[in-house]
């Protein structure tokens, strides 16, 4: 494509590392040349400042409710009138919402992938590196969770833990680490075997002293790639979920609670619809298109994740 | 073959066995109470206790894990909390039809717009239609499915009035086509590009190359060359989301009003309907396995080198 060629050692069994660290200057001139990953920077960018500087970009609280909100048959009124976006079947501000919005689908998507990122890699790594009865088991278990529905699993094990934040995060991150310990399980296979890996070992160095300082750094660029595209779904299921009313428990305001309060209405404000539609599909495209960039950045070899 | 089948078959069996121990915890060990739930907030600690005790919920756990496994060996799920003297088999079954049409034709969905897109994008890469497609599938696949489903209800069917809101009676199949379409469309923007990848690798193949030095057009050398190569690890991830969605699609069947396993068991999440849960739960994942199984034969049927 468009990306300046990488300078890559593939080894024997066909991963791939980086021979020179990803210098400013690739990543900007990389950038340069492939648009759509510019705008989707800067639309991650310009969505972080939002989250961040809602309460000075919101004209209003997004809690409060306004009498003024709702038209005399109680119908939410449209953009204009004093609430740019129009009001919620509440009469609350949508614009202050979507804002406030931003920072829960940012925050939980970012956090439980992170922790399901923290967990897939050590579970890849530990089945990789010592193999045996310990590679079984959690490769099995991986499977095992691999076998569930994403969102049934999800939303049983909220309905009996209680919708919060919290509960959220956890549980988006229990069920969505198996991906990337499956690859970085497979990474490791291959990556044990090479010399410098068997000189360490030989050399008497501890199992986690090896991982740590020995394998992780061969890994990174693929934790990265795959780290921004998982925000990207972990985003849709908070938003499925809080859709189903087993997500962020109301009144804090989520997008896709926002959805489901607005379907009731969308036949007469349809921008209850779009608003947070918009929102959710910009920010789940500017991680996709982020990642797939990072992709053709550091790791050109990486399998494609659904 | 039978050597692949005497490692893969008890490997199944193992994961149904994990996917059963876990799904039994998950909804026994964590915290919350049904017969609290089934009492009402103002139940007097006797209610809630004799609640208990008619539901087994005051018996040890390894009581109730060996009582439910012994049921699982005669199919036998338990019987609904909820849906008075229902049992969750026969509730499942009655709401399957639904999700099993819906699961379908969602599949061919993803196939009949997927693949296509994926060819044409891979013909001319990097030009008008690919960059245009490839653009489009990756909207597709951040779009969340809920959302477009609604919109397409609000444009095609309140708009235009060409579908039916919401709801499922004869016939059917308009009841289905939106919801359909909603499911696949994700996954139709995942096989294109999967496809147009698949497809470039194909071209730069030795074959490709040797059917080009032969003078074959370039049309032949895609749908007959490559196609063909590319399409079978295609049809194996296209049973796989069969599996998938044969336990129901819970965010469709809710945004459509349809009466499929999805919306069941969302409706038992509603009442803390444990059996019908954990029930739900395991069918859903059942047929995961078993699909995963399928596709695996059926791959090692067409290509010796997976047997080993």
């Amino acid at each position: 494509m468009t990306a300046p060629p990488i300078v890559t050692t593939p080894a024997p069994s066909g991963e791939t590392v980086a021979t020179e660290p990803a210098g400013m200057r690739r990543v900007l001139r990389s950038l340069r040349h492939d648009k759509p990953a510019l705008i989707s920077i800067v639309v991650l960018v310009l969505l972080a400042l939002a989250a961040i500087l809602a309460p000075l970009l919101a004209s209003h609280p997004p809690l409060q409710t306004y009498p003024e909100g709702l038209a005399a048959n109680g119908a939410p009124i449209g953009p204009g009138h004093g609430f740019p976006l129009g009001t919620d079947p509440n009469g609350r501000d949508v614009l202050a919402r979507l804002l406030y919005g931003a920072r829960v689908s940012l925050v939980i998507g970012i956090l439980a992938n992170g922790l399901a990122t923290v967990l897939g890699v050590l579970v890849g790594l530990t089945a990789g590196y010592l193999g045996g009865w310990v590679e079984t088991v959690l490769m099995r278990l991986t499977d095992v969770v691999m076998s569930f529905p994403i969102l049934l699993f999800c939303i049983a094990l909220i309905s009996v833990t209680g919708p919060s934040e919290r509960n959220v995060v956890i549980v988006i991150a229990l069920i969505y680490w198996t991906t990337l310990a499956r690859i970085i399980r497979s990474q490791v296979l291959s990556l044990r075997e090479r010399e410098f890996v068997v000189a360490a070992r030989t050399m008497g160095l501890s199992h986690w002293r090896v991982m740590r300082r020995h394998l992780f750094p061969h890994l990174v660029p693929t934790i990265i790639v795959y780290a921004t595209l998982g925000v990207a779904s972990s985003i849709l299921i908070e938003a499925s979920l809080s859709f189903l009313g087993v997500g962020v428990p109301v009144p804090t305001p989520s997008w896709g609670q926002m959805i489901e309060q607005g379907k009731e209405y969308f036949q007469i404000a349809p921008w209850l619809l779009f608003a947070p539609g918009v929102c959710l599909i910009l920010t789940v495209l500017a991680f996709n298109l982020a990642g797939d960039w990072l992709r053709d950045l550091l790791d050109p070899t990486a399998p494609e994740r659904r | 073959m039978s050597r692949f089948l005497l490692r893969r078959v008890p490997q199944a069996i193992i994961v149904l066995f994990g996917v059963v121990t876990l799904a039994f915890l998950l909804t026994h060990v964590v915290p919350g109470d049904p017969a609290r739930l089934i009492a009402g907030p103002n139940a007097s600690a006797a209610t809630v206790a004799s609640i208990h005790h008619e539901l087994g919920l005051d018996r040890s756990l390894a009581y109730q894990y060996g009582k439910f496994l012994l049921g699982l060996l005669h199919f036998d799920l338990g019987t609904s909390f909820a849906l008075q003297n229902t049992p969750v088999s026969t509730a499942i079954l009655r709401a399957l039809p639904v999700s099993a049409a819906l699961a379908v034709l969602g599949v061919l969905w993803e196939a009949v717009l997927g693949i296509p897109v994926g060819i044409i994008a891979a013909y001319r890469p990097g030009k008008l239609a690919d960059r245009a497609t490839t653009l489009a599938s990756l909207v597709g696949l951040s779009a969340p499915p809920f959302w477009v489903g609604l919109l397409l209800l609000y444009l095609l069917a309140f708009k235009f009035n060409l579908f039916p809101l919401s709801g499922y009676e004869a016939p059917f199949i308009n009841y289905l086509i939106l919801p359909s379409f909603t499911l696949g469309l994700g996954g139709a923007a995942w096989y294109a590009r999967l496809t147009r990848t698949n497809m470039l690798e194909a071209l730069r193949s030795p074959y490709v190359q040797m059917a080009r030095a032969k003078g074959m057009p370039e049309r032949v050398v895609l749908l007959r060359h490559c196609l063909r190569n590319v399409l079978s690890p295609l049809l194996t991830m296209l049973g796989m989301d069969l599996g998938y969605f044969l336990g129901g699609v819970v965010v469709i069947e809710s945004v459509f009003g349809l009466p499929g396993v999805g919306k069941l068991t969302f409706d038992a999440i509603g009442t803390l309907d444990v059996p019908m849960i954990t029930g739900a739960v395991l069918f859903a994942a059942f047929f995961i396995v078993v699909m995963n199984l399928l596709v695996d034969l059926a791959y090692a049927l067409v290509d010796p080198r997976v047997r080993r």
